[in-house]
């Protein structure tokens, strides 16, 4: 075993996948080009928004990938960063309406 | 900033540069060399199609120095393409339509091409024989000083297709590339090039923009982007354009300095092989095209130019030009061809594939 979790190497290798389990790589690998094709929202837009997710759920493969790819799409620097406030608004905003839940629990049990 | 050539910089000596390119790689290994990857889908040698375009490099001065340019041109550049080497452009055009070859399309670069004192006169005579002229304005050479304030009504009298590089609609990434204050003026020169009707609907004026991308990645899908550029500068600016081709830096002059200081040249070089595109192999520019140095010299492209490999097989010098040996000679490649064949494939005329 690697002594990280995380190598760079193996974001060239995520094709790989498909050793164990060639079908259902097939199905995903169909569907996510599918996903980031032009449709309604642009190759751009769609790269923004793969970006945001990427540093909502943390995940330096994606953050790699779709920083290259947003340049590549013609995304600039504003509005690269701007998308990555969308997903820290969300994942922040997440936290604080819950606050809501705990102010009704804190009114139920006290005087 | 000043050219690699003025600051004596190791790879203003083309014979380096082809070190780098065909070095081994940090790992051990080479990359597979170009040749035989042609070779693989029976492309090489690699043969001309049909001469259709003559690129006109009429000298490296430039008013700018732009970080990635393959020409390494600048202010301190002084090679210029002299009236007596143009006379020779304009006959050997003249004897390829005699051979029943006509050349249609010249494509003026530079450097900034406007800057050569015959740049004028010799657009005058190729209208006069009825040839189509591009012209690769830098775009800010418009504002750089009166005597070129009237250069769209010029190229307008011409019938010029003007080509322009913008490398993005913001202004950091186009300055981080051509220098500062270069996106601002780009702006207002676009807008004189509309208001003299260029890249407006009905004014056969034709005006494309040029898209390379500000750093080591390759560029994305040409519709995307033009669909993009067109809506961010008629949003912010109201400019009109035809066209945006989009083009992959190649790995030579200060763009291949700039890999190499940044760390970046193995991966870039990696991306441009593992993106190989039969499809645009076979449409590559070189194929229809040849690129006249300052100097009179032939080569099979613009790089080929700046690495010093002139053509094989046939004369070498605009002077001796024989359309018929030119269209049977085999083409000089080397690993920088690479970047031509990149994904959906690169050429002064955008994407090929």
């Amino acid at each position: 075993m690697e002594n990280t979790y995380y190598n760079p190497a193996d974001l060239a290798k995520f094709g790989n996948i498909a050793e164990f389990s060639p079908d259902l790589a097939k199905k995903f690998f169909d569907y996510y080009g599918d996903v980031f094709k032009e449709g309604e929202l642009s190759v751009r837009e769609k790269s923004l928004i793969a970006l945001a997710v990427a540093h909502a759920i943390q995940c330096p493969y994606c953050i790699d990938a779709y920083t290259t790819d947003g340049l590549e799409k013609g995304a600039s620097e504003g509005q690269m960063m701007e998308a990555i406030h969308v997903a820290a608004a969300i994942r922040g905003g997440a936290s604080l309406v819950h606050g809501v839940q705990m102010m009704n629990k804190v009114k139920e049990i006290t005087m | 900033m000043k050219s690699l050539k003025r600051q004596e910089h190791k790879f203003s000596d083309s014979f380096i540069q082809l070190e780098v390119l065909q070095a081994a790689r940090p790992g051990g290994g080479k990359f597979e060399r170009f040749e035989d990857k042609l070779d693989t889908i029976g492309l090489f040698p690699l043969r001309p199609t049909q001469l259709e375009i003559f690129q006109v490099n009429v000298g490296k001065m430039c008013n700018q120095t732009c970080k990635h340019c393959h020409v390494d041109a600048g202010p301190d550049r002084k090679e210029i393409m002299t009236r007596e080497t143009m006379q020779q452009c304009l006959e050997a055009l003249d004897k390829a339509d005699v051979a029943g070859f006509p050349v249609k399309t010249i494509d003026l670069t530079g450097g900034a091409p406007e800057m050569n004192p015959h740049f004028r006169w010799f657009v005058q005579e190729l209208h006069k024989r009825g040839k189509h002229v591009i012209v690769r304005c830098n775009l800010t050479i418009i504002l750089a000083n009166p005597k070129y304030h009237d250069l769209p009504q010029f190229f307008k009298a011409h019938g010029v297709e003007v080509v322009s590089s913008l490398p993005h609609f913001s202004a950091r990434r186009t300055d981080a590339q051509r220098g500062d204050g270069v996106f601002e003026k780009s702006i207002k020169a676009l807008q004189m090039l509309n208001a003299a009707g260029y890249g407006q609907e009905g004014s056969g004026l034709q005006l494309h923009l040029v898209y390379n991308p500000a750093g080591a990645f390759l560029p994305g899908a040409q519709v995307s982007l033009e669909k993009e550029f067109k809506q961010q500068l008629k949003r912010q600016f109201n400019i009109d354009f035809n066209s945006l081709f989009v083009i992959t830096n190649l790995p030579i002059s200060r763009f291949l300095d700039y890999l190499v200081q940044s760390g970046n040249y193995e991966g870039y070089m990696e991306k441009l092989v593992n993106s190989f595109n039969p499809a645009a192999a076979a449409n590559v520019m070189c194929r229809n095209t040849i690129s006249v140095g300052w100097d009179g010299q032939l080569y099979d492209c613009d790089f080929n130019q700046m690495l010093d490999l002139t053509v094989v097989g046939a004369p070498r010098h605009i002077k001796d030009f024989d359309v018929a040996q030119l269209n049977q000679r085999d083409i000089v490649l080397n690993q920088h061809c690479y970047g031509c064949t990149a994904g959906a494939g690169s050429s002064c005329g955008g994407q090929t594939a």
